[in-house]
């Protein structure tokens, strides 16, 4: 029982991540297909961030001793993931972005943003 | 000149023609004149390479790597040596017919048919120079490519429909069968280079290789095996001398000649021996042979039946290297000379009538012959050698395919081959009988009209008025009451047909060349 | 300098990137484009000569060694692919002056050199980067800015083909971020050597059979290979020509050699094939890819739209060499890679200068074209033949060397399948043909050859495709050696 809440953070991520894709797919509009992405997109980021949380692990910032010397033996909790979910946040935020003008662009060509009435004014074009 | 570079000289001369031909297509005469020029000299050529063959030398060339292990390369040795001096002596001939029929008939772009008839002679003189394999696939392909535009040249709905059943024929079984088997060989063999006695002995069971020469026989579309054929009557869409020049000497001899080859110097006669799938392609050949005059016994269109005949006329061939012994494999490879010229003579004989009297159904050629007596004698001529009746040197090759049979042991081919020829002397005699001995149909008034401009199957497009002049009445050489070919036709004609008598008379040459190739001088 | 080339060959272009968004100008922005373009080829060249010589590069950014830093590691695979990366872009840089001059509204073009170079940049990057977060980063910049290409093309339904590839290719590469991550928690390194040496003791667990999993989904979406392809005819079919004819011959490209890295250098070919069975997922998507798609771009009657689906069949010819998994068919599959960007790239330009002389690509408006643009179908019927695969043309040579991979095993109904993919390139490329050069002419409307500066690209990359076929030991040879070292694996 205690794993499984122990593990908490990655039942988070998979809920997010089958919410994100399921929106993705199945929704027609189109911004809702980006919050779908984006979903999926922090599920991945959070499951980044909990790989990098080692157990007792403090934050990763050395620790000083009373003369600022290093101290030894201390567990830290990685900082690499979250170092790379910046860069992935930022992936993300550019992503989101063009993906939002393109369905500015979208409406202002089509008249709307359904992905259904879309395909049915292409087809009768 | 050192005779690598010969070799190349050669191949190249016919492309340095055609381009010539682009250069001078402004003046018609000095055009024509350039595809004559050309040819002659490359005919010569040949000659110097013949000369450096008869005494036992073997040029070669190798141009250059293509991939690791496979090079473009040419050799010349005496099987090659058949088919080149047939491709380059007849090609200036057929010109010369060309330049009458293609006048008289007020054909449209001339010169893109002059400037890719030179380079479908480059691409034979390619693949009957072929050093290896993969030179000769070269080739044969890029000859598929440069011969569509002939065939379509017409560029109706016709056309294109049979171009397509001709690309996609040749196209399928090159691509589909023979390339593979190609690629096998080289996996196997570990080269692609020909040499006697074969490249294949020993590399696996003859189960596999039985099953690589069906691939090899039936890839190689130009050879025409049934069920592969379709594409031959389909070209005759194309111009007469497309098709006397293509479907009876360059491109099916291409085929057939590949056959032989592949034959002799890939599997070598032995082999093929103790290969199960020999006979069995040796009846397939024989059923061609059979059903091909057969077919061409119920065609009234005359180069419908011509190209049925020449289907199973090819089947020859393939049953002569298939027959796996010294006398099919020399009787295949005179053939090659023999039907060569006595099937041009029939379908120049065919594009005259077809130019002078419009006539293209035999039944309504009855009593033609007497306005254009020299035609059909050169048509008569030209049936015996068909059919393998002295004087005309058919005879000779089938002399020694039946020879063949009977040293294989095989009483039934041999009698495939008499049913052919009979068959033959009634499909084709048919022709110059009735042309000579019957009387004309009722309306036969059209026929001397001077300006026939193509019927619609063969292709009437629209006139431009730059690429035909109406020099007067060219459709025809009016003398006495005679109404025959243009004049540059008849004459091109007369030399095919005396060319068949003198190989009975002087068939030493090709059979020495055959001798040399299952004698086995190098390579 | 040259100890630093494999970072300026990055550095420079991104560098010049922004410089072409701020000249303002069409005509300067371009000239900043042609100037990354040709760095870039003559940094690619000189590294993949230099590993030629000396073998692997390894490049510290930034001088921290790896595995804590990032590296550059460059061999033979990777030099390869950047230098037809950046030889498609030289080609195509000069050609896109004029098609996009055409195509896109002039105030645009800077924003669409400054995308291209990106595009570039992110190409460069995944080929020569040595670790594999790096490859994510430059993956999503290449995409990011084709996304923004595409988008500039003159049909409206290009912002739904961009939309959607954005959608997908997002997808894609968010799959591979998973994979990374999974396969980072298990090792703690992101450097492909590293990964390479501490993944065979972790890999009883199962996240890591997971992580190679999400990997090959996201990679084979970007590679667009058949049943991931949807994003692909779209994008290419209402990209401007220029966008089109460079992303049809690069960015495919690299996610072959994505796979070939993740499947050979990380996992290791025993990992790969022997116990995930990789080729029993490849070969057979391959091998539906080359039939299905051939057969439905027979009917299409969209040029481009047919192009495109012929391009996911040669990456089903691609993949099916790697999925061999033997020195014959992997050296196919690389230079597939080659040979089919040459080809491609001809065949998109010579529709590029179609669509710049009358306005559309769809088939039945180029009846008689043969005659009024000579040159251009010309070009057009010659790289055909090269897909056709007509010997002394690079198709020729990646289907020797693929049919031998499938006989070397005795695979007879796979080297069949090879011959009736060439059979269908046939039939839609004669399609073509057949209208261009049968079909009448419209009278009233008179139709000019197409200007210079797109018939020489164009034809540079036809001769190329024959070229490279008639002596094609060359590229043979750095394939081989780069499909050994690959099999090799790291030592």
């Amino acid at each position: 029982m205690s794993d499984a809440l122990g593990h908490f953070n990655y039942w988070a991520v998979v809920v997010l991540m089958m919410v994100g894709f399921y929106t993705l797919i199945a929704r027609g509009n189109l911004v809702k297909k980006l919050i779908g992405l984006n979903i999926f997109q922090t599920s991945v980021i959070m499951m980044y961030v909990s790989f990098g949380k080692i157990t007792g692990g403090t934050a990763p910032i050395l620790v000083e001793g009373d003369h600022g010397e290093a101290v030894e033996h201390v567990v830290y909790s990685n900082p690499i993931p979250h170092v790379l979910m910046l860069t992935a946040i930022v992936v993300g935020v550019a992503t989101l972005a063009l993906g939002l003008s393109l369905v500015v662009r979208i409406k202002e060509a089509y008249g709307t943003i359904d992905e259904d009435e879309i395909t049915a004014k292409d087809n009768a074009q | 000149m050192d005779s690598g570079l010969l070799i190349l000289f050669t191949v190249l001369l016919p492309v340095v023609g055609a381009f010539l031909v682009l250069a001078l297509r402004f003046n018609e005469n000095v055009r024509e004149a350039a595809t004559l020029i050309t040819g002659g000299v490359t005919f010569y050529h040949v000659l110097g390479l013949l000369h450096l063959v008869r005494e036992g030398e073997r040029p070669s060339l190798t141009l250059l790597e293509v991939v690791p292990g496979v090079d473009l390369a040419f050799e010349v040795e005496p099987l090659g040596m058949v088919f080149a001096l047939v491709a380059s002596f007849l090609w200036p001939v057929t010109s010369l017919y060309a330049i009458g029929y293609m006048r008289g008939h007020h054909e449209e772009n001339q010169t893109r048919f002059f400037f890719f008839f030179a380079i479908a002679i480059a691409g034979a003189l390619g693949v009957a120079f072929a050093g290896n394999l993969f030179t000769l696939f070269v080739f044969y392909e890029f000859l598929t490519f440069c011969t569509f535009p002939l065939v379509t040249h017409h560029q109706t709905e016709e056309a294109k429909r049979s171009g397509r059943i001709y690309l996609g024929i040749l196209l399928t079984t090159s691509v589909g069968l023979q390339l593979v088997a190609i690629i096998w060989t080289w996996v196997l063999a570990g080269t692609l280079d020909f040499r006697t006695g074969g490249i294949l002995a020993g590399t696996t069971s003859t189960a596999v290789l039985g099953a690589i020469l069906v691939l090899y026989v039936y890839g190689v579309g130009k050879a025409a095996v049934m069920p592969f054929h379709r594409w031959l009557p389909a070209a005759m869409v194309a111009p007469t001398p497309v098709s006397a020049l293509l479907h009876a000497v360059a491109v099916v001899k291409a085929g057939v000649f590949t056959v032989l080859k592949v034959a002799v110097y890939v599997f070598g006669i032995d082999l093929l021996q103790t290969l199960a799938t020999t006979s069995w392609l040796a009846w397939a050949a024989a059923a061609t042979i059979i059903l091909g005059s057969l077919v061409a016994f119920s065609k009234d269109n005359l180069k419908a039946r011509l190209a049925y005949s020449t289907i199973s006329q090819l089947s020859y061939i393939v049953l002569g290297a298939m027959l796996a012994n010294e006398l099919g494999i020399i009787g295949g490879g005179m053939h090659i000379a023999m039907h060569a010229f006595g099937k041009i003579t029939l379908f120049f004989a065919a594009g005259a009538i077809m130019v002078a009297a419009h006539e293209k159904e035999i039944s309504r050629m009855h009593g033609l012959g007497r306005t254009m007596p020299i035609t059909f004698g050169a048509f008569f001529v030209g049936s015996l050698s068909i059919i393998g009746l002295p004087p005309a040197g058919g005879a000779w090759s089938k002399w020694f395919l039946g020879m063949g049979t009977l040293e294989a042991g095989q009483f039934g081919l041999l009698a495939v081959l008499m049913l052919s020829s009979l068959l033959g002397l009634y499909y084709l005699l048919e022709v110059p009988v009735k042309a000579f001995f019957f009387p004309p149909p009722a309306d036969d008034g059209h026929r001397h009209d001077d300006h026939g401009h193509g019927e619609e199957d063969y292709g009437g497009s629209t006139h431009a008025a730059d690429d035909h002049a109406h020099h007067g009445d060219e459709s025809a050489f009016v003398i006495g009451g005679l109404r025959e070919a243009p004049l540059p036709s008849l004459i091109a004609i007369c030399v095919t047909a005396t060319a068949t008598v003198v190989l009975f008379f002087w068939p030493d040459l090709w059979q020495e060349l055959m001798t040399m190739v299952v004698g086995g001088g190098a390579p | 300098m040259s100890e630093n080339l494999p970072a300026l060959l990055i550095v420079v272009p991104l560098m010049l990137a922004p410089v072409a968004a701020l000249v303002g100008r069409a005509g300067a922005s371009w000239a900043v484009a042609t100037a990354a373009c040709w760095w870039a080829l003559y940094a690619s060249l000189a590294l993949l000569l230099r590993v030629w010589d000396e073998g692997v590069i390894r490049y510290a950014l930034g001088g921290w060694p790896a595995p804590y830093g990032i590296e550059y590691r460059i061999d033979l695979a990777s030099a390869f692919v950047a230098l037809i990366v950046a030889v498609i872009g030289a080609i195509a840089i000069p050609y896109a002056r004029t098609s996009i001059a055409r195509e896109v509204a002039e105030d645009r073009a800077p924003l669409f050199y400054t995308a291209f170079i990106l595009s570039l940049t992110g190409l460069l990057g995944i080929s020569i980067t040595g670790d594999v977060f790096n490859v994510f980063v430059f993956l999503e910049i290449s995409s990011l800015s084709a996304y923004s290409m595409i988008a500039l093309g003159q049909d409206r339904r290009a912002l739904t083909a961009a939309y959607q590839y954005l959608i997908m290719g997002s997808t894609g590469a968010t799959f591979i971020v998973i994979g990374i991550g999974l396969m980072y928690v298990m090792t703690g390194t992101l450097n492909m050597v590293d990964l390479a040496e501490r993944l065979p003791q972790v890999a009883d667990n199962r996240t890591i059979p997971v992580a190679f999993t999400f990997l090959t989904v996201g990679i084979t979406l970007k590679l667009a290979l058949f049943p991931l392809h949807l994003w692909l005819p779209n994008a290419y079919t209402f990209a401007p020509s220029a966008v089109t004819a460079f992303m049809a011959s690069t960015a495919t490209k690299v996610s072959v050699y994505l796979l070939l890295r993740f499947f050979f250098t990380i996992f290791g070919f025993q990992f790969s094939f022997e116990r995930m069975q990789l080729d029993m997922v490849l070969m057979p998507l391959a091998l539906v890819a080359i039939l299905a798609m051939s057969l439905v771009a027979i009917y299409q009657a969209n040029v481009k739209r047919l192009l495109a689906f012929s391009s996911v069949a040669q990456i089903g010819y691609m993949v099916l060499g790697i999925s061999f998994g033997s020195v014959l068919g992997v050296t196919a599959g690389i230079l597939h890679l080659f040979n089919h960007a040459l080809m491609k790239g001809a065949l998109f330009m010579a529709m590029g200068c179609v669509m710049y002389r009358i306005g559309s690509v769809r088939i039945e408006k180029m009846a008689g074209l043969g005659k009024a643009m000579p040159w251009t179908m010309a070009a057009f019927v010659l790289a055909g033949l090269s897909l056709i695969g007509v010997p002394l043309t690079v198709g020729f040579v990646s289907k020797w060397y693929l049919v031998q991979a499938a006989l070397e095993r005795d695979q007879w109904a796979v080297a069949g399948v090879v011959m009736v993919g060439s059979l269908m390139a046939l039939v839609y490329i004669w399609k073509v043909v057949e209208v261009a050069y049968f079909g009448e002419l419209d009278p009233d409307h008179e139709i000019q050859e197409a200007p210079l500066s797109l018939l020489v690209p164009t034809w540079v990359l036809v001769i190329a495709s024959f070229w490279f076929g008639i002596d094609a030991t060359g590229t043979a040879e750095v394939a081989t050696a780069a499909a050994e070292s690959l099999l090799r694996g790291l030592p």
